[in-house]
């Protein structure tokens, strides 16, 4: 007597299937996600249009847009717009100039080529808080090392309080974040640098053209595509600048390198007032959210740009 | 079989990596004992050796109760209550004056009137017994008066000819200051924690309290642009440009103030309790010994209030542990304890400042609290101190740094309080 083989069920058929599977490996990744950046998203949106002081007491009357509102009516909101913007602009231009010199560099056959790559990224491999700490140490006006330097190699007859005017705070700060972030720029530009094709810059000089001619007829066109995506991706960043700012100045002197996120943290946090801070959240996240749509666009363009 | 094998795989690595977080997540209680988180600061006051050390007698004597100490600095430490309140990470919290009405309106830490006892009013110091206090509740232990001292370089000051009474007015310490320049004893005799930080306001109210003047009006407004508090800030800036004033002071905390004093560059400055100690161990100064302590200069009329920078423990609301958390406080700040360290923070109690026994220990620093304690400037005890102190302290800096008068820069923070 044969036996017939049993229907698997609906459930049985789930639990060995490749969704299941698939599910079990995403779930982990999935809480992680939810609880670390969709639930305070969706709290922070809750916050955003409640009048809530404090976490201790997150419920509040509905306010509508009130606190954005109260946070787009004050002048240090506007200030400190300003402040991120000459951050953003200026930091951007910066990295990217300094980074195209040093892909240009990286991307040379020369010799110890590796080890140059090897010193290039340290910068880069230093926790931010910690670059902000020792920049900070640097610029001491008492104990800082480039006072120290100019004045004994002459340059300085006394100390100079780098950190001491709001406009000169600012550009230390930059300095400090250029540093940083010039090995990623770098790199990433390194890579667009190298897939130009050699037999460009060969035909270039069959044809004599000079270094700057060829930068400027081969390079600067067949690289737009990727410096547009890096200028994009440092512009959302250099737009969220908090942690060097913590270490290094706190936003002062005289409110100089208080940028928005710098705003936001104390307005949320030190002045315990969540409602207007997760307003300000808002703006930032709109803001960031404009830049990836372009930069997106943009990435879908140099991809087609590669076909 | 394949497939079901690394199913199987997945799966027990998925369920072990789980229990592993939610094990790491979960506080480990093999025993009755109890492990209480306590945030204090590392900066003036108690050292941290200090504090790790009442802890551990204190723990030698309780078995049933660990205390882990997490340290941070001032400036990070209001940050740190508010963002680990919800989740009820600490048991114990050092607050500063300036935040029990903060606090207690928004429900970060719980009232302990009821744990007091009213003996205490009169067993304290003024200074002390009033700092946790709000709306006639108390949320926390006072942990010792604190209040800015003036501190020289005794060397520097001789060397000119001075002494300890010409140091008795800013009048007289500026005309002391003038001489030390001259004589290239001290590039910038002067140097202040004048930092955007709540250190500016610390220096800017014993100074405006010397000036005759205060924080608020008589409703509790800021109102620090009237006359007084102009010339104040005025004074300020005009020891920046008369050279006297190192003008790094903008970005200096009080840390940076006592180095400048420790590394014999700079001739005085104001700076709390702990600094007589440190100022003058000799591993970390050069001119150990030679730094002296006097209360705060009097001003033009004649007063001399310190600013009230006095500490409090408090207990936060989602602590599970609010009994074990207060036997610690009132441990910590009890007499016995703080009789064995008076260098590091005056005590609390009036009879410590008649033992010989204690204040044998520092008698400079009680000479000069006699006096700097009896008077204090109070900053606002309002909820929303913070953001009018974050004006204030933007305003101060912008005239500092010449970029706004004065009056145009205190006019500006009172209308960004009022909002």
């Amino acid at each position: 007597m044969s036996k017939t083989p049993a229907v698997p069920t609906r459930k049985r058929r789930w639990r060995h299937s490749q969704g299941f599977f698939a599910a079990c490996l995403l779930a982990p990744a999935i809480l992680v996600v939810f609880g670390i950046i969709i639930y305070p998203i969706i709290q922070t949106g809750v916050y955003a249009f409640t009048d809530v002081r404090s976490a201790m007491h997150p419920k509040g009357p509905f306010v509508g847009f009130g606190n954005f509102s109260k946070a787009m009516t004050s002048n240090r909101f506007w200030s400190s717009m300003g402040r991120t913007l000459y951050f953003t602009i200026v930091s951007t231009a910066a990295e990217l100039v300094i980074g195209l010199g040093i892909a240009g560099l990286l991307n040379a056959k020369i010799r110890g080529r590796w080890l140059l790559r090897t010193v290039v990224v340290i910068p880069w491999a230093i926790p931010t808080i910690v670059n902000g700490a020792l920049w900070k140490g640097i610029f001491h006006a008492q104990y800082g090392s480039l006072n120290a330097l100019l004045t004994q190699l002459g340059i300085l007859n006394s100390y100079k309080v780098w950190l001491g005017t709001p406009w000169g705070a600012m550009n230390m700060v930059i300095i400090a974040d250029v540093w940083k972030t010039v090995p990623l720029v770098a790199f990433l530009l390194l890579a667009g640098l190298a897939s130009i094709p050699e037999e460009l810059y060969e035909a270039a000089k069959i044809d004599r053209a000079g270094r700057w001619k060829t930068f400027w007829s081969i390079t600067v066109p067949l690289m737009l595509p990727a410096i547009s995506i890096v200028m994009i991706l440092r512009v959302i960043e250099a737009f969220k600048v908090f942690d060097v700012i913590y270490a290094m100045t706190r936003g002062g002197p005289a409110d100089g390198t208080k940028t928005i996120a710098y705003y936001t943290y104390t307005t949320a946090f030190s002045d315990q007032n969540y409602g207007i801070g997760s307003a300000l959240a808002y703006i930032i996240v709109i803001v960031i959210a404009l830049l990836s749509a372009i930069y997106l666009r943009a990435l879908r363009r140099s991809e087609m740009s590669l076909i | 079989m394949k497939n079901r094998t690394i199913r199987a795989i997945v799966a027990g690595l998925t369920a072990t990596v789980m229990a592993v977080a939610m094990a790491a997540c979960t506080p480990k209680e093999s025993d009755d004992t109890i492990t209480l988180n306590a945030l204090f600061m590392q900066q003036a006051g108690y050292s941290q050796e200090q504090i790790d050390e009442m802890l551990r007698a204190y723990e030698a004597d309780n078995p049933g109760i660990k205390v882990k100490a997490t340290y941070v600095s001032y400036e990070a430490l209001h940050d740190k209550i508010v963002t680990s309140a919800p989740a009820g990470t600490y048991d114990i919290v050092l607050l500063d004056v300036i935040w029990p009405a903060e606090f207690a309106t928004t429900n970060i830490v719980i009232d302990v009137t009821d744990r007091y006892d009213p003996a205490w009013e009169q067993d304290m110091l003024g200074g002390a017994y009033g700092t946790a206090f709000y709306d006639g509740k108390a949320y926390g232990m006072p942990w010792g008066p604190s209040t800015k001292f003036f501190y020289y370089n005794e060397e520097m000051v001789n060397a000119v000819g001075a002494t300890e009474a010409d140091l008795a007015t800013w009048d007289g310490v500026l005309a002391v200051a003038k001489k030390i320049k001259e004589a290239g004893l001290a590039e910038y005799p002067l140097a202040w924690s004048w930092m955007q930080a709540e250190a500016v306001i610390c220096d800017y109210g014993q100074l405006l309290g010397a000036f005759g003047g205060d924080f608020t009006d008589a409703d509790g407004n800021l109102a620090v642009n009237n006359a007084v508090g102009v010339s104040t800030l005025a004074w300020m800036k005009q020891t920046i440009d008369d050279g006297l004033t190192n003008p790094a002071s903008t970005t200096f905390l009080e840390d940076d103030v006592q180095k400048a004093l420790a590394q014999g560059e700079t001739a005085f400055g104001l700076n709390w309790e702990s600094t007589l100690v440190d100022a003058n161990d000799p591993d970390q100064s050069v001119v150990a010994g030679k730094i002296k302590i006097l209360p705060t200069p009097a001003g033009p009329t004649g007063l001399r209030p310190g600013i009230n920078g006095a500490m409090a423990l408090s207990i936060p609301t989602n602590s599970k542990n609010v009994d074990a958390a207060w036997d610690v406080i009132l441990y910590l700040t009890g007499k016995d304890n703080q009789d064995k360290y008076p260098t590091g923070w005056p005590p609390n109690w009036v009879s410590s400042y008649s033992d010989p026994a204690v204040t044998g220990q520092a008698p400079e620093l009680f000479a000069a609290a006699e006096i700097g304690y009896a008077d204090t400037i109070l900053r606002p005890t309002v909820p929303n101190y913070n953001s009018a102190s974050d004006a204030l302290q933007a305003a101060i800096q912008a005239a500092l740094v010449g970029s706004k008068t004065p009056q145009q820069a205190l006019d500006e923070a009172v209308a960004a309080a009022a909002q």
